[in-house]
């Protein structure tokens, strides 16, 4: 027994059922935000796999994964964005260390 | 008309395992042909690359190949029923041995040509002035580039094929191809995996940007077109336990727009003995035409044929998804 099963994503819609009105809502401003606008659904797509990656979902990671390949993108253009999803979060936990700094420096003589 | 295939590969169907039927889908309406504008006549199976994905098992070790014979009954239906495009794919067609003869004498007959052209086989024994043979007949060439790049080219059709597809591109490019108004070079992207094509038209800016800047190289068109769930392909997907999702992802991708430009509804395929299919990947399928239409070249009659009904079975789903996909890339 894991908690991840791969075939939860194709249930996903199973989630309609106790409140099928906030499922909708949530299903039509997801699949509007993947539309093509002034960012492309290239760009799109590696945004969602950046952020895929960072909030750490297999699902998001494998859907976006697709996206990307079926919108063009090679496994060296994912691989940028990912780094650059991660380093920001690696950078948004390093820069807390000021808060160490601070910390340290008032009850530092 | 959802046609029951016979023919197995590997010991299982040589169709796809698909949670709905393509005759489902299509409804009672089925699928007509409309007229028969294109004679696509694959000449053999011999090749020179033996591809991942290829829907003909092509590769060297074939040995079926086009006689003089059916090249002329093929001819004979070109200047009988006029159809003004011939379209030549294999294999390598080159390699035959009636190949030039084929294309100068439709030539002849004033038929546009369309040969589908791997491009390294340009490096065979004798097929190096092959641009120079295509240019002096203003065949249209379209050539398979699934991409870019030498790591994904090369992983579907084999080690150094990329690098050989670039020096064969220059060369055509050298006598014109892609640059001079009558000599037509179309590329073709199919995805490198068990995913759907990008929107032809964004990759198609990819290519052009990119094949320029690192080996400044022109073309015409790129065509995306959707891996068919048969022959090789279909081994892979199933050795990579990748085709229920495939298949899933066809279906959910069905798109009803695409059903009017199938190309299966204004060509005629022909193999290497004859005899008639409503497409290439039909062919490879041994699904032949309605019962009740000419079933050769030798007896090819168009207005028997052109409002023939297509067999299909739930490999169509490949033709059906997206924005489509046909030898001339999305058809919605």
């Amino acid at each position: 027994m894991h908690y991840y099963n791969e075939e939860d994503l194709g249930r996903f819609g199973e989630i309609a059922k106790y409140k099928p009105e906030l499922f909708e809502k949530f299903l039509a401003w997801y699949q509007a935000c993947q539309e093509e606008g002034a960012l492309s659904k290239r760009e799109k797509a590696l945004i969602g796999l950046a952020v895929a990656v960072t909030v750490q979902c297999p699902y998001c990671i494998e859907a976006f994964t697709n996206s990307c390949l079926e919108n063009g993108s090679n496994m060296e253009q994912m691989t940028e964005a990912m780094h650059l999803a991660s380093a920001i979060r690696g950078g948004a936990s390093l820069v807390h260390g000021i808060q160490s700094h601070n910390a340290h420096d008032k009850v530092s003589m | 008309m959802q046609t029951v295939v016979q023919i197995t590969r590997n010991g299982k169907t040589a169709l796809p395992n698909s949670p709905v039927s393509f005759s489902e889908k299509l409804g009672e309406r089925g699928l007509f042909a409309e007229t028969i504008d294109t004679l696509q006549v694959n000449v053999g199976k011999l090749c020179n690359q033996a591809c991942k994905h290829c829907h003909v098992d092509a590769s060297p070790a074939r040995t079926e190949i086009m006689p003089r014979k059916v090249v002329e009954a093929c001819l004979k239906a070109i200047r009988d029923f006029r159809i003004p495009l011939l379209d030549i794919t294999g294999g390598a067609p080159e390699l035959i041995p009636d190949f030039r003869y084929f294309v100068t004498e439709a030539r002849k007959l004033n038929a546009n040509i369309v040969v589908r052209h791997n491009l390294t086989v340009m490096f065979e024994k004798d097929q190096t002035d092959l641009p120079e043979f295509f240019a002096e007949n203003e065949t249209e060439v379209v050539s398979s580039l699934p991409y870019f790049l030498q790591q994904q080219t090369d992983a579907q059709r084999g080690n150094g094929v990329f690098e050989k597809s670039i020096d064969a591109l220059k060369r055509l490019n050298k006598v014109g191809y892609g640059i001079d108004e009558r000599l037509v070079l179309n590329l073709v992207y199919n995805p490198v995996g068990a995913f759907l094509p990008p929107a032809q038209s964004a990759i198609e800016a990819d290519f052009k940007r990119e094949l320029k800047q690192r080996y400044d190289i022109s073309f015409n068109n790129l065509f995306t077109i959707t891996n068919m769930p048969i022959a090789r392909y279909l081994d892979w997907l199933r050795r990579s336990k990748n085709e229920e999702s495939y298949m899933q992802k066809l279906v959910n991708a069905f798109n009803p727009a695409t059903i009017a430009g199938l190309m299966c509804r204004n060509l005629i395929s022909v193999d290497w003995q004859g005899n008639l299919f409503d497409c290439d990947f039909n062919q490879m399928l041994e699904l032949g035409v309605e019962e009740n239409a000419p079933q050769t070249i030798f007896d090819f009659d168009l207005e028997k044929l052109k409002n023939r009904q297509i067999a299909t079975a739930d490999h169509c789903f490949g033709c059906t998804a997206g924005s489509g996909s046909s030898c001339g890339g999305t058809v919605a």
